[in-house]
């Protein structure tokens, strides 16, 4: 399979860059947390609050924090020339996409891993004992994220004031993601806690769409 | 000229008709009473701003493969006059649901349904006023609006599973639910009436966009010589 080794060494690439100079992880784990630490100071949470509000306050950090950390994903090659280059090293563009996709997901959800034990302290929550279903939760809902999020990466990096325009393409169509996840952590963090599996499902369902919907239009967003 | 004239004058009559009849011929709903009258714009102009953005859909793919300037045009008039029916639901949905319900707003999945598709084709429309070239403008916001059309049944559902207190389908609903005949007859013409307006300003909004691209080409071509 062609494409999927194209995509292994591009997101090689990836990680690589990202390893060297570890600008995006440090700054979107700050930026999270201080979006965490602001929103506290807006109620004062119990426990039964912290539960309740809890999950939504997270996912919207992670939607905030994931429309500025996308940013550069397709900026970056077209400040340094290189997605030309990029386009003909591969001969199936969605190669491109998987690449930037894996990586997008993987630095979300590391950055999101990271979030939780500080979130777990500051809302009073307990997370240890679901910790591998709020992963599932987790991958699912970055995964819906950096799907659209990597193809509007394209597209924004073509329009004037990029830095918003990002936000406002990306925000808006994750609205399905922002509730299937809240209501998925939400499960997770309850006194009872219990995995909704009818949410988690949602969730897939909107990675395989839009999965197919960057497959059939994925070349198309490459164009210069 | 002329032509278009006439057109806005038939379709002008065909509303003021259909209004006259929701008011006068159609009865009053037992439960609601008169509010219920604004019924009649309310779910025409929601079915009316879905058909636009349908059309808007279809305009994106052909455009995407194609690459016919046409179908751009086509795309950004059906957002623009979606987006003006969409106002109208929005507006007179909080007008009848504080009598009826004793809200302005509530978060059901109709009504978040389509303020989130509002939203959506405003980013479409912003989208297009931040990039320069004709191409690319036309390519990247195709784009984007085939992602979020294929957004919106995803945005019904969750919602939906979410919470619902939205008056169930009394169109096409289970038995029990209908329309008395009077009604239809208010409510289908409303429709059509609104589906006329919906062609009228579509093909006045492209009439506009077609003329842009022309004035476009000139002055390059003016900066060329």
């Amino acid at each position: 399979m062609a494409l999927f080794s194209n995509a292994a060494v591009l997101l090689g690439k990836e990680l690589r860059t990202e390893y060297r100079s570890r600008e995006l992880l440090t700054t979107t784990v700050v930026f999270i947390l201080v979006v965490v630490v602001l929103f506290s100071f807006t109620f004062d949470p119990s426990a039964g609050e912290s539960r309740r509000f809890g999950p939504g306050l997270l996912w919207l950090s992670f939607l905030f924090a994931a429309s500025l950390m996308l940013q550069p994903c397709f900026l970056r090659e077209q400040n340094n020339d290189t997605l030309s280059a990029l386009r003909l090293s591969v001969r199936d563009p969605f190669a491109i996409f998987l690449a930037k996709l894996s990586a997008n997901t993987l630095f979300l959800l590391l950055t999101e891993v990271l979030m939780l034990p500080i979130f777990a302290v500051l809302y009073n929550v307990h997370i240890l004992a679901v910790f591998p279903q709020l992963v599932l939760v987790l991958f699912l809902g970055s995964l819906g994220v950096a799907i659209p999020g990597t193809a509007f990466s394209a597209i924004s990096a073509q329009a004037r004031m990029r830095e918003l325009m990002l936000p406002l393409l990306l925000l808006p169509l994750l609205t399905p993601v922002l509730l299937a996840s809240t209501e998925a952590t939400g499960g997770l963090l309850e006194e009872h806690p219990g995995l909704r599996v009818d949410w988690l499902g949602f969730l897939a369902g909107f990675d395989v769409v839009f999965l197919t919907a960057l497959w059939l239009f994925g070349e198309y967003l490459l164009e210069e | 000229m002329l032509k278009s004239t006439v057109k806005a004058i038939g379709l002008f009559v065909l509303i003021a008709i259909t209004a006259y009849l929701a008011f006068y011929y159609a009865p009053i709903e037992k439960s609601m009473g008169v509010i219920q009258k604004i019924f009649y714009l309310h779910v025409s102009s929601a079915l009316t701003s879905f058909l636009a953005f349908g059309i808007c859909f279809y305009a994106n793919l052909r455009y995407v493969f194609t690459r016919q300037q046409k179908a751009d045009w086509l795309g950004v008039s059906a957002a623009e006059v979606g987006l003006a029916f969409i106002v109208v639901v929005l507006i007179t949905g909080p007008i009848w649901a504080k009598p009826v319900w004793g809200i302005w707003w509530t978060w059901d999945a109709r009504l978040t349904l389509t303020f989130v598709l509002g939203l959506l084709y405003i980013s479409y429309l912003l989208l297009r006023s931040m990039i320069e070239e004709p191409e690319k403008r036309a390519l990247f916001s195709a784009l984007f609006g085939i992602f979020a059309f294929l957004d919106v049944p995803l945005v019904y559902f969750s919602i939906r599973w979410w919470r619902t207190q939205h008056p169930q389908p009394v169109i096409l609903g289970g038995p029990g639910s209908g329309l008395e005949p009077r009604m239809r007859v208010s409510y289908l013409l409303m429709w059509g009436a609104l589906t006329g307006l919906l062609i009228l300003l579509l093909s006045a909004r492209y009439r506009l966009e077609a003329l842009r691209a022309s004035v476009e080409d000139l002055r390059r071509e003016a900066e060329v010589r």
